[in-house]
């Protein structure tokens, strides 16, 4: 008998792997986990306060704006919460709240949904939400307080790693004295007990929930090690400190999590590669020779713009294609 | 060589160690008048006529078309029209059974000497691929050695879809029929080293069949990695003899012959009893079956018949095929054909609803043929013929593996299939 009211008649495959954009968002809010610890460990409770109100802005803008446009609500594929924890994890935790969501409404609105919602934006909302407000708000955006200044009431500011190794190798290179001490412990840098935004200081959180993301292949390595690689020698051959470099600033924050972000990098590893590569040249060039200390946020809304390009350049070549006979022209004409 | 992409997936091969149950007679059969690709017969007896087992009851006068037998002994009832599961009609030959199962008078094992005697008497045999696609076998065998030299005979015993079995039982239980037919297809066609491929997840069957082709160095067992599509044509070639099949070429472009493992066992025991291809070995199989099993059945059984053998309930979904590119049923009386090699009955949930793609590039490193699917979405929804041609659609197999892995639940696989439609025609 024919069954069609009870039977399913749907094309194949018939079966599918139990994975969902909103699994993989919560794979990427779970590797963030350690550093939002870390954060909280040395900049106190008001780090953990800053990501709680990233968080809570970044899925009000966004059930707003979806609301406003008319649109299906797509707060559970939990993107919006990476959004908000990334963000949050750039700002230093004296940052005051108003300004934070500013960078929250710059993030999820006018990158985000305005162009269309997730897999539509040409940039990485969280990395704009940051370059805006440094930009408007530089003072603020780069005051940073020294680690447990919780415990001491210690406000004193102090220079991030980076900015401190900008200064110094500035002096040296002028008297042809090359620095040969780094002004920060490599152990601190590692741990993150160094002046700072929140979840870049400590490459050790970092760098767990990056080899999360990696065991567990919700990344690729081709884009960290590209980046971080090609930071890292660049700063060698110009006789830098390659580990210094590495651990300083957002490198290990920016390679991991936001150049990986899916919709704004390349979709092939190739590409990927010239992606990851194109990243740390940048920030090479803007540490060394730009006029902010730090250059990883510039460095991957640049990529980001490229992606498109490097797409188009970089397809796969399909198993056994024969290279098309160039009869495009003659279509046309025929056309 | 290079990895090849695709997926790795759940085998399920719950019926592996379950032996071919020949499956009771039933009380009438329907033959369709298409089965496998090619041109449908048209019925050589009318309603009424007595029929033998093994009788011719289909012919078409194309080339690309085999002929059809009847798989009962009986009285033909009915000859009617019957919608196939792609959308298409034939006729269809009911025939009642007498119970006696009578073999035709004429059945003998078949004499050939040379190369087009043997072609021809393979076609009588009624054979196609019973891996699923169902080409013609003796089309297969038609190459033309001075355009194509052919010489390696790939033997598919990879079954690479899960809860498939029929091939691994074939390999287990008639280990000797797969064996010799391998020396009759190198004989017969002149081709010189076989090479029989098996995927890793069937150790015994490649400890069995490599002890048996110890002493003959011309055919060579080899282990697969279990990696779906291993057991797709080009794949498999690729696998097998590192050679690549280009676009727009057929495997013998290569120098190789590729043939299902139950359809190369088949011709030898068609040369040894002349009894052409009136049955076949399926597995029934699928969340929704109390007693999965591999069962040897007359072709022209309904579903309905191995449904209640198999002790099958509450199932949304029937797929001829395995659930990666099984086809879906409608209608419970369709008959078992010669390219059915599984029967699935699935208690699923409807496919869900798509998100948006959030250019993850899984399917990309998914696509076996290294496509690029989510560009060819993108292509077909923009309606943007240039950009398939581009982005090689025609390459597409619809294995499904780049819809499996989209977190998104995008119809990736699904959409190509539409697309085809929209390329040029040569």
């Amino acid at each position: 008998m024919i069954l069609l009211d009870k039977l399913i008649v749907s094309p194949s495959p018939h079966q599918k792997k139990p994975i969902t954009t909103t699994k993989v968002m919560l794979m990427v809010i779970i590797s963030l986990i350690p550093a939002i610890v870390a954060s909280t460990v040395f900049f106190g409770a008001k780090a953990l306060l800053l990501v709680a109100n990233c968080v809570a802005w970044c899925l009000i803008f966004e059930i707003a704006s979806r609301k406003i446009m008319k649109r299906s609500n797509t707060i559970t594929d939990l993107s919006a919460v990476v959004t908000g924890i990334l963000l949050a994890l750039n700002f230093p935790v004296t940052l005051p709240l108003w300004m934070s969501i500013i960078g929250c409404f710059v993030a999820i609105v006018i990158v985000k949904q305005l162009f269309g919602g997730l897999g539509q934006n040409f940039a990485n909302p969280a990395i704009v939400g940051r370059i805006v407000l440094m930009l408007s708000f530089t003072s603020e955006m780069t005051t940073w307080v020294k680690p447990f200044w919780y415990k001491t009431a210690d406000l004193t500011t102090s220079a991030t790693p980076l900015a401190m190794e900008w200064t110094t190798v500035y002096e040296s290179t002028s008297g042809f004295l090359p620095a040969t001490e780094p002004p920060v412990a490599y152990m601190d840098l590692f741990l993150g007990n160094v002046g700072g935004c929140i979840g870049e200081t400590s490459a050790l959180a970092l760098l767990i929930g990056g080899l999360f993301l990696l065991s567990t292949r919700i990344i690729t390595p081709a884009i960290p090690v590209t980046f971080i690689g090609t930071v890292a020698l660049l700063t060698a051959v110009t006789g830098g400190d390659p580990l210094y470099a590495v651990l300083s600033g957002g490198l290990i924050l920016g390679a991991f999590f936001m150049a990986t972000d899916y919709v704004t990098s390349p979709i092939t590893t190739k590409g990927k590669i010239i992606f990851g590569i194109g990243c740390g040249l940048i920030t090479f060039l803007i540490r060394t020779y730009g006029s902010y200390p730090e250059g990883v946020s510039f460095s991957i809304l640049l990529m980001n713009i490229l992606t498109p390009y490097i797409d188009k350049l970089t397809r796969t070549k399909p198993l056994g294609a024969i290279k098309p006979v160039r009869e495009k022209k003659e279509a046309k004409s025929n056309g | 060589m290079k990895i090849l992409n695709g997926v790795h997936l759940n085998h399920h091969k719950n019926t592996e160690n379950e032996s071919t149950v020949i499956f009771p007679l039933p009380a009438s059969v329907t033959i369709p008048m298409a089965q496998g690709m090619g041109a449908p017969c048209e019925p050589l007896v009318a309603v009424g006529d007595n029929v033998f087992v093994g009788q011719k009851i289909g012919e078409s006068e194309q080339y690309m078309s085999i002929p059809v037998h009847s798989s009962v002994s009986g009285t033909v009832t009915e000859i009617k029209e019957y919608v196939m599961p792609n959308g298409r009609s034939c006729k269809s030959i009911v025939i009642e059974s007498d119970g006696k199962q009578t073999p035709h008078p004429d059945i003998c094992p078949p004499k050939y000497k040379t190369r087009e005697e043997f072609i021809k008497i393979v076609r009588e045999s009624g054979a196609c691929g019973l891996g699923g696609a169902g080409f013609p076998t003796f089309v297969k065998f038609s190459f033309k050695p001075e355009i194509t030299p052919i010489d390696t005979l790939v033997v598919n015993a990879a079954e690479c879809e899960p809860y498939i079995t029929s091939d691994y039982r074939e390999l287990m239980e008639r280990p000797k029929d797969v064996y010799e037919g391998i020396l009759l297809i190198m004989k017969e066609l002149d081709i010189p080293n076989a090479k029989l491929c098996i995927e890793n997840n069937k150790p015994k069957a490649i400890k069995l069949l490599t002890d048996m082709a110890a002493k003959n160095k011309k055919i060579d067992v080899v282990t697969l990695p279990s990696k779906y599509p291993q057991g797709a044509e080009k794949m498999l070639v690729y696998s097998a003899t590192g050679r690549t099949i280009k676009e727009g070429e057929l495997p013998s472009h290569q120098g190789t012959l590729v043939m299902n493992v139950s359809t190369v066992a088949f011709l030898y025991r068609y040369t040894q009893t002349g009894m052409p291809l009136i049955s076949r070995r399926l597995t029934v199989d699928g969340n929704a079956v109390g007693m999965p099993c591999n069962i040897e059945v007359l072709l022209g059984t309904t579903i309905n018949d191995l449904l209640d053998y198999a002790n099958v309930k509450d199932y949304t979904k029937l797929l001829m095929g395995g659930p990666m590119m099984g086809m879906c049923m409608f209608d419970t009386n369709a008959p078992i054909i010669k390219t059915h090699n599984a029967l699935l009955a699935l208690n699923t949930e409807p496919k869900k609803a798509p998100t948006a793609c959030i250019r993850c590039g899984a399917c990309v490193r998914a696509c076996p043929m290294n496509l690029m699917p989510e560009s060819l979405e993108k292509a077909f929804d923009a309606k943007n013929v240039d950009d398939l041609v581009a982005l090689k659609l025609g390459l597409c197999m619809n294995c499904g593996c780049c819809t499996y892995v989209c977190p998104a639940n995008r119809a990736l696989a699904e959409k190509n299939q539409l697309a085809k439609a929209l390329l040029p025609r040569k």
